[in-house]
């Protein structure tokens, strides 16, 4: 089976033209980063230069780590059963697309602007405790290990959001429910994220290097399980 | 245009052997053959839930018959030839199924990317002059009347220059004006040789825009040109008017040239079922004329497309009580 690079494109373009014009939809994209952004800020910004040595214990950066678990989950949810709403999806399942194309496009306009925000949220945050926080947090802060766990574990965990967020919406009938069910599958990973940086679960390489490992094979899996459970006829006739 | 690449074109755009669509043990529609070629308007006719839809959707590959077979622009229908099926094919469905939030153009790029069209500028600039939108490029779809967007929908069928075009009702719930608009559109696609099959409840719209007509009630139930289905379906009459009642009608019809029976169709009206309308109309004036009766008219009875839909769908109704 040969991918059309060109009906991908197609279909990525037109998502993100779609999403651009979607209060809602950028509304939702604002919102989450902004939870994920404020506490860890707030945190920071109390914190007096005396205490800054336990934050080499908290993990504090890894809380972030919700953005790319939530935001994608959003907007992959909408994507399938948005389109059935407003009776899109009959034309375009018309064209020669294979199915495989059009979740990829549809993968891949999620995946994109959410990996972005949640980089420059990661950014913003970093600059701020740089340049405003009190002296000696931003050293204890800003370590190696967790710039490259943000850096890595940011595509992994937005992919796996996507696909479950996709596979979800290509069984729903309201885009509402889709939504709420796409973020409260995606919460496992948050869970994970919260129970390492509260301490619950004992951060190390090899654990990481695991979570890493899993992840990006459920990543690789989920284009071929969300294309094979993508039923057609299904989704053109509301049959079950 | 062609559908075979550097190849015979077969003989037929769309040919259809037994298609039968069942979901569960609901019947979409059973036992349906029908053979179309290429530059005919064909008229696929019935009322809601007979399965016109559900056909077009069949042999636009988006749903898997329950059995029976196909060729669709020349390609057998089988679940692996969908992709090239869909190459060959537009489908406008009912709805217009626009991306609201984009331009007219936005939405028509979007597609004509979708088939890979070749110099898609310059395609969506003659698909919008087909439909007369060509200033309309940068509407968002969303602010334009129901009709307008029924004609981006076509401009987006005409988009990859299909063998085959499948137009799902388009002319539902357009005022008269707008189903002017998208009879011309057709009217002008079919002479520039697309092959069409059309679903509608319009008959009018059938009548006069159909090659042939076939009429589906989840089986099929005719097929054949208009006037065809007419002939078939009722006998040939003469309908006469006369200024005042016949004293005896019986003496001036009985035994007259190709008729061969009649009855009072009104006060001063009289209906006559014919063999040649040719032979019987002049019979029937001398008849009318020498008995000294005051004639207004003489003239074939027409019967619609109407009549023939109404005649097979009550007797289906009726055998459905029985």
């Amino acid at each position: 089976m040969s991918i059309s690079t060109r009906r991908v494109r197609a279909i990525f373009r037109k998502e993100l033209r779609e999403y651009r014009r979607n209060k809602s939809i950028v509304t939702g994209m604002a919102i989450f980063p902004l939870i994920f952004l404020i506490q860890p800020l707030v945190v920071v910004f109390v914190l007096p230069t005396s205490a800054a040595g336990q934050l080499a214990h908290e993990h504090l950066l890894l809380y972030m780590l919700g953005i790319p678990a939530l935001v994608p989950a959003m907007l992959a949810a909408y994507s399938v059963v948005g389109e059935r709403q407003q009776g899109t999806l009959e034309p375009v399942l018309g064209t020669p697309i294979r199915r495989e194309e059009l979740l990829l496009g549809k993968a891949l306009a999620s995946f994109v602007p959410s990996v972005a925000v949640a980089y420059a949220v990661y950014a913003f945050f970093l600059a701020c405790v740089e340049l405003f926080a009190h002296p000696g947090v931003a050293p204890a802060l800003l370590q190696g290990p967790y710039i490259a766990a943000q850096l890595i574990f940011t595509p992994l965990l937005a992919a796996w959001s996507v696909w479950l967020g996709i596979a979800i919406s290509a069984r729903s009938s309201d885009v509402r429910v889709a939504q709420q069910l796409g973020v409260l599958a995606s919460l496992p990973p948050v869970l994970v994220t919260s129970l390492i940086a509260f301490n619950a679960i004992h951060a190390t390489p090899g654990l990481a290097l695991g979570l890493a490992a899993a992840l990006l094979v459920l990543d690789g899996l989920g284009w071929r399980l969300t294309s094979a459970a993508f039923n057609r006829e299904r989704l053109i006739t509301g049959t079950r | 245009m062609d559908s075979q690449e550097g190849g015979q074109r077969s003989a037929a755009a769309l040919r259809v052997h037994g298609l039968t669509k069942r979901f569960g043990t609901r019947v979409a529609f059973e036992d349906v053959s029908f053979e179309i070629g290429y530059g005919e308007v064909f008229g696929f006719l019935g009322p809601n839930g007979a399965g016109k839809t559900t056909t077009v959707r069949t042999l636009g590959t988006l749903i898997a018959p329950t059995s029976g077979s196909a060729t669709v622009a020349g390609i057998p229908l089988t679940p692996e030839n969908g992709v090239e099926i869909r190459r060959r094919i537009s489908i406008m469905p009912e709805s217009p199924g626009l991306y609201l939030r984009l331009s007219v153009a936005e939405n028509l790029q979007c597609f004509a990317d979708l088939y890979e069209v070749p110099d898609p500028g310059d395609r969506i600039e003659r698909a919008l002059r087909a439909v007369s939108l060509a200033g309309r490029a940068h509407d968002a779809c969303g602010a334009l009347s129901k009709g307008l967007r029924q004609r981006v929908a076509l401009a987006r069928a005409l988009l990859s220059d299909p063998d085959v075009l499948f137009l799902d009702e388009p002319t539902s719930g357009l005022d008269p004006v707008a189903a002017r608009d998208v009879h011309e559109l057709i009217d002008t696609l079919r002479r520039s040789g697309v092959t069409i099959f059309l679903t509608t409840h319009r008959l009018e719209e059938a009548e006069r825009l159909c090659d042939r007509v076939a009429i589906l009630n989840t089986t099929l139930r005719t097929i054949g040109r208009p006037d065809e289905l007419r002939d078939r379906l009722f006998a040939r009459a003469l309908a006469v008017r006369t200024l005042a009642p016949l004293p005896d009608p019986g003496s001036v019809f009985g035994g007259l040239a190709a008729v061969d029976g009649w009855h009072q169709d009104g006060p001063a009206s009289y209906l006559l079922a014919v063999s040649d309308s040719t032979i019987a109309a002049p019979a029937a004036t001398r008849a009318l004329v020498a008995a000294g009766a005051g004639v207004l008219s003489i003239g074939e009875s027409r019967h619609s497309l109407e009549d023939v839909y109404l005649e097979l769908i009550n007797q289906d109704t009726e055998a459905s009580r029985r």
